[in-house]
């Protein structure tokens, strides 16, 4: 019977199939974080267990830590010191592989994973964090957990799990010139609103997806839960491969053909029908910027903020501090942030500094880049990009969430507005009482030099 | 996982939509390294008054919320202060897919009911903030003056909570299975 890439992972992995109980599958790769794991590992402890696959198991330290500084300060944060070393311990306790703070793989979860060469095709990949779809750019089935999930991994290296529905979503045609990924799923969502995957396993098809780099199907599958859905995936292919060689944890020499040879047979086979399919077209998107309070209130930059007609939107525009009707070009901004498992990757930085070249940024906008991982930090440095961004007046910092999750030092004030190149806008997402304008890094940088919401494609260089 | 069978409550209704779980527990609160006391930061910034400007507020059990609530991250802490508010029901017609999970594993029923069922309930407890509603997860059914209306539940759910199964228990009995599929890949 003819399979999607979906039920092909799926198949491959399930130890127990679903009966009233859902399945039990197997897990391939476990991502652990400070934020959602104490508790899983205490659970183990209460019951005397130990990990059953360390050697399936990565950690690192990226929510709560500071960018400033690669060292966490008690006295400045207990909590944060606290979780921080409780990751240590239990890392250390249970034998678990941690590239934890002032390590030079630290970095975000869904960043070092595919930098390390562990994240590859055809694997099962969770973690205690909704962005794990992320790693689904590589042909992984890979999503979100959560605490009580995570010792359920912990403990079994499996799952329950229903298997969801299969939703194809191809884009096809080539994107406009300034035109990014970002704008790719920002538009989709925009689309099917945030709950249109609901149920459902998004597999991204067509051309204008094919044509991305990396970076930019990370940053598509990273979105892929702000649709509702439980993953998103992108069949790999050469690029996937490319991406992968010579990556210190992936296969090397005659492991290396084997597994791209294996890696080849997991695209959707020609006759394989899904559940649902919804196609666009590239010539369609535009660069996208969010207006309301969820990722589905996303417009065409050029575009007007639409009229409060549901109480979900007057809410939203209420918040927001936006008109209906008016154009969201040329509104005044205080912040942009340039950085998140969506957008801190050697692409987006090289985008950003592409724009800030030569150029400052206005004098009453902070403007903080962080890197995704502390190798991107080094590559992005190797490259001098971070002496363009310290020219152009913006913050060059350690690699972490940062404001994207607002949990460490790194927030808005209560009725900032920010350009950001996260993924969620929620009220008070990026410090309470703040508003966040999602955008591309194009959007995010063009921004940052005129002090409003700018479109790239209409910035001069003078 | 605690038990659960049947609760008898007042009925709160928060029925804004897509309430993601960044409001149902701001990030500044999961630095946390146990499950206590999340309940205190239960929609912190929001502080919606139909949930805390009602008589016992929190002794409520039951909580009627809008469509795709739980949307947003995985946190689990969410659910943690959903259920140390003192929620062990929540209605709604649509629950985002991680936070539905997380609530069966903390021993918080989530009853998915039609719009017009919905519609309905929520007319009939924001008329009457002090009415009372059961949930009998046995019978499968909500019951509120006259009414009883039926509601789906999928049976491995219903038996985890009924029984207060032991998820990670369960798995773990599958052991030899999961061992022959290690040594087959």
């Amino acid at each position: 019977m003819p399979k999607t890439l979906y039920d092909k992972i799926w198949d491959s992995h399930v130890i127990v199939p679903e009966t009233d109980a859902p399945a039990i599958i197997f897990i391939d790769l476990h991502l652990i974080h400070e934020v959602t794991s104490p508790q899983a590992f205490d659970e183990l402890r209460k019951r005397g267990l130990r990990v059953r696959r360390t050697d399936l198991t990565v950690g690192t330290a990226d929510h709560s830590i500071p960018t400033t500084t690669r060292v966490i300060s008690p006295t400045e944060d207990r909590e944060a010191y606290d979780q921080v070393t409780k990751l240590t311990t239990n890392c250390r306790d249970f034998d678990i592989r941690l590239y934890g703070l002032g390590t030079a793989e630290q970095g975000i979860v869904h960043v070092i994973g595919p930098e390390l060469g562990v994240t590859q095709p055809g694997k099962t990949i969770v973690c205690g964090d909704s962005h794990t779809s992320t790693h689904g750019a590589f042909g992984a089935l890979a999503f979100g957990i959560g605490t009580t999930e995570v010792g359920h991994v912990l403990a079994s290296q499996s799952l329950l799990q229903r298997k969801a529905r299969n939703l194809e979503i191809s884009v096809s045609g080539q994107l406009k010139p300034g035109v990014t990924a970002k704008d790719v799923i920002l538009y989709i969502i925009s689309k099917i609103g945030t709950a249109g995957g609901s149920g459902c396993v998004i597999e991204y098809t067509g051309s204008a997806i094919r044509a991305l780099n990396m970076d930019g199907r990370m940053t598509v599958c990273n979105m892929s839960i702000e649709a509702g859905a439980r993953a998103g995936m992108v069949a790999p292919d050469d690029t996937t491969f490319e991406y992968l060689a010579g990556r210190p944890m992936a296969p090397q020499g005659a492991e290396w053909d084997k597994a791209v040879a294996r890696w080849r047979t997991l695209p959707t086979d020609a006759e394989a029908a899904y559940d649902r399919a919804i196609s666009f077209s590239a010539d369609d998107i535009e660069p996208m910027i969010s207006f309301g309070t969820n990722p589905g209130m996303t417009i065409p930059i050029t575009g007007i903020v639409p009229a409060d007609d549901t109480e979900e939107l007057r809410k939203a525009l209420k918040y927001m501090a936006l008109e209906p009707g008016k154009p969201l070009l040329g509104h005044p901004i205080d912040v942009v942030f340039i950085g998140s498992c969506t957008n801190s990757r050697l692409s987006d930085l090289r985008a950003a500094a592409e724009v800030f070249k030569g150029r400052k940024v206005a004098a009453n906008v902070r403007t903080v880049v962080v890197p995704g991982s502390q190798q991107i930090k080094n590559l992005a440095e190797a490259e001098g990009l971070d002496k363009i961004f310290k020219e152009a007046g913006a913050e060059w910092r350690e690699s972490g969430c940062s404001m994207c999750i607002a949990m460490n030092a790194d927030k808005l004030e209560p009725g900032q507005i920010s350009v950001s190149t996260s993924n969620r806008n929620f009220e008070g997402r990026q410090g309470p009482g703040g508003r966040t304008l999602l955008a591309s890094p194009l959007t995010a940088a063009a921004s940052a030099i005129t002090g409003r919401v700018t479109d790239l494609r209409r910035l001069s260089r003078t | 996982m605690s038990k659960l069978d049947r609760v008898t409550s007042r009925v709160t209704c928060y029925t804004a939509i897509n309430v993601d779980t960044d409001q149902i527990i701001p990030a500044r609160f999961l630095k946390r390294i146990d499950k206590v006391g999340f309940g205190d930061h239960l929609f912190a910034d929001l502080k919606p008054k139909e949930v805390f400007e009602i008589p016992d507020a929190r002794r409520r059990e039951i909580l009627i919320a809008g469509p795709n609530f739980g949307c947003g991250s995985s946190r689990e802490h969410a659910v943690w202060a959903i259920r140390d508010f003192g929620f062990r029901v929540l209605i709604s017609t649509s629950f985002a897919d991680i936070f539905k999970e997380n609530s069966l594993k903390n021993g918080v029923l989530t009853i998915d009911v039609d719009e017009p069922t919905h519609l309905s309930l929520v007319e009939t407890f924001q008329k009457s903030p002090e009415a009372e509603m059961t949930v009998s997860l046995v019978e499968q059914k909500l019951k509120y003056g006259e009414v009883q209306a039926s509601f789906a539940v999928n049976s491995f759910s219903r038996t985890c909570l009924l029984e207060g199964l032991d998820e990670l228990g369960f798995i773990l009995r599958h052991e030899a299975q999961i061992f022959a599929f290690e040594q087959s890949h």
